[in-house]
């Protein structure tokens, strides 16, 4: 007997002539920006970008763009400041949250049930809620302590890492649960501390939850705008930021919000076309982010 | 070179972050062992603990009382006016616009996207391995996408030119192609018809995902139950809707839900495309608006009090039920 899924198989071209136009549809308004980055700025003035599709040898294509929005509009600094940004606040929650999670996997505690509760009861909380606080906690300590951590990176890199905290501490405690006990206490009466068990066993153990943390949070700290504006402000600015003001000087021309946008989305594409397969897990893991 | 000069700072940064970290595990528990062995059992789990509950208890515990405290708060949020900043709110018409809009985006965004990722997931079912993953792949790629850029690559899209210069918006030239006149799209709030052109972004941006969760749903329906309904003579569409649908239920209300929780907080793409003008302001750019630009620390904490009080039930449902599928399997 032939199955639901062969005898569909007759929709093979059906599908795929759908499916053709659906993935046109969302591909062109990338494809249309892409190429905008690559033209002068006369051109992107003059006609559509679809004109330069149409009559690709006809163009005069150019990095023009790319050298003015690096150099006179500070993407390159922009660039280095979001990666300054993104990896202390990628590697920072994973290594706290595995600690804690740890701890509420194989320490014995009392009242550990009741305390992970709340760490879980607190992802519910849109991180607006806390800004506002938190900012004028991180003035006080400038005006009065001349402790600065905000403007610079340390105020996003705390920021971001507590506000990771709740859904990282969530995946990592799921993920240490189906770790063998039995290796665990193996260790133990080997005589191993549970600080070594942690270093040797457990976190080398952990590694395929940890890179889909990884990358959900690198992609999510990348694409951030509200608290790298907030914490990082103007010293520093990062892409997102940065893409923000070039938008609304788009009358210098669209070649250069283009080549702006091409840049901040570049690594976040890599990333997603060689680790696709680690970010949908993560994703699916945070989908209550 | 200053951006010489940021890579090193950077790099140096990184290093000591990463660095008083690792040492701060390592000091706690050098303490922890300073102590008995009856009280080191006691307090062990606290040296792996103290850092994550430290900063979840002053960056996000006692700020978030805080905030509920300054919705009560006057602008500069010293003096305490009881819950003026609420009556405030819900008296003025401009405010009762933006929850109607996002009102709209919680009636549209979530079940459009949803209708989406089905179809195209069902649609990736029926053309074989390899054109299903290079056509997912394509329709999943905005996901890695911010807000921002997302905004700015819409915007090319629906950029108004003034008449009498050459047309570069893809929208208004297949307007003027088709005979008609180039429109200010964003400007026209006439049944909040702008804030649906800012609902499609949202939509494109998240139609991937719904995407990517519905095809793994579809592909673990058994194929007997499919089998056994084919042979009672149902006919594809029915199949569809009475065999597969209902058992993949519980997935599309968890994508349903969260595309629901992502649309009531949405923000970026609101401030990057009209600044909140014309109409479009939802409550998290709202938030942004009256503390930022406004400076008025009491009615931004109101706003945001109610965002969580509309978002936090929605969260719960959603992690119970992340909770259950846990236990089921």
């Amino acid at each position: 007997m032939r199955s639901f899924f062969d005898s569909i198989r007759k929709f093979k071209l059906a599908s795929t002539l759908g499916l053709i136009v659906l993935v046109g549809i969302w591909s062109i308004p990338t494809v249309g920006l892409l190429i905008t980055a690559f033209r002068s700025k006369d051109s992107a003035a003059a006609t559509g970008w679809w004109d330069a599709l149409a009559n690709p040898f006809g163009q005069d294509w150019t990095l023009d763009a790319f050298a003015t929005v690096l150099e006179r509009d500070g993407m390159l600094q922009s660039l280095i400041s979001t990666i300054v940004v993104a990896v202390p606040s990628t590697v920072l929650p994973i290594l706290i949250a595995a600690n804690a999670a740890y701890a509420f996997t194989f320490i014995e505690f009392k009242g550990r049930e009741w305390i992970f509760g709340i760490v879980v009861g607190l992802m519910v909380i849109p991180l607006q809620a806390a800004l506002v606080p938190v900012l004028r906690g991180m003035v006080w300590l400038k005006k009065n302590l001349g402790i600065s951590i905000i403007g610079d990176y340390p105020g996003a890199w705390i920021v971001h890492a507590t506000f990771a905290l709740p859904l990282a501490i969530y995946i990592l405690r799921n993920y240490m649960m189906t770790l063998p006990v039995a290796l665990i206490e193996a260790a133990r009466v080997d005589g191993a501390s549970y600080y070594q068990i942690f270093w040797r066993l457990v976190m080398p153990m952990s590694i395929p939850a940890l890179a889909s943390f990884a990358i959900f949070q690198f992609m999510w700290v990348w694409n951030d705008y509200l608290i790298a504006f907030i914490f990082v402000g103007d010293e520093r600015t990062v892409m997102t930021y940065r893409l923000l003001r070039l938008l609304g000087q788009y009358g210098d021309g669209w070649q250069n919000v283009a080549a702006g946008s091409f840049l901040s989305l570049i690594v976040p594409l890599i990333v997603f076309f060689s680790l696709q397969r680690y970010f949908v897990r993560g994703l699916t893991a945070g989908a209550v982010k | 070179m200053g951006a010489f000069g940021d890579i090193g700072y950077g790099l140096f940064a990184i290093a000591i972050g990463i660095a008083v970290s690792l040492a701060v595990y390592k000091g706690l528990d050098l303490l922890v062992n300073l102590f008995s062995e009856k009280l080191q059992k006691k307090i062990r789990a606290l040296g792996f603990l103290l850092p994550a509950a430290l900063l979840l208890v002053v960056i996000l515990l006692i700020p978030l009382v805080q905030t509920f405290y300054l919705s009560f708060t006057n602008k500069s949020g010293k003096e305490f006016i009881g819950i003026q900043n609420y009556v405030d709110l819900f008296s003025s018409p401009e405010f009762l616009g933006i929850l109607l809009n996002n009102f709209l985006w919680i009636a549209f965004v979530p079940a459009i996207t949803v209708a989406i990722g089905l179809l195209v997931a069902t649609l990736g079912n029926n053309v074989g391995p390899r054109r299903e993953k290079i056509f997912k792949s394509l329709i999943f790629m905005p996901m890695s996408i911010s807000f921002v850029s997302a905004a700015t690559i819409w915007s090319f899209i629906y950029v108004f030119v003034p008449p009498g210069r050459p047309e570069i918006g893809l929208l208004n030239s297949i307007v003027v192609a088709l005979g008609g006149e180039p429109q200010p799209w964003l400007i026209i709030d006439t049944a909040r018809f702008n804030s649906f052109l800012l609902m499609i972004i949202i939509i494109w941006l998240q139609a991937g995902f719904a995407m990517v969760l519905l095809s793994a749903a579809i592909k673990a329906v058994p194929e007997e139950t499919i089998e056994a309904a084919r042979i009672d003579g149902a006919n594809t569409v029915q199949v569809f809707f009475q065999v597969i649908v209902p058992q993949i239920r519980a997935t599309i209300m968890s994508v349903f839900i969260t595309v629901l929780i992502l649309v009531m907080k949405i923000f970026d793409i609101v401030l990057a495309m009209t600044g909140g003008q014309f109409n479009t302001s939802v409550l998290g750019f709202e938030f942004y608006k009256q503390f930022f630009l406004n400076f008025n620390t009491g009615a931004a904490s109101a706003i945001v009090t109610i965002l969580t009080i509309l978002v936090a039930p929605l969260m719960w449902i959603q992690i119970r039920s992340a909770r259950k599928q846990e236990a089921l399997r």
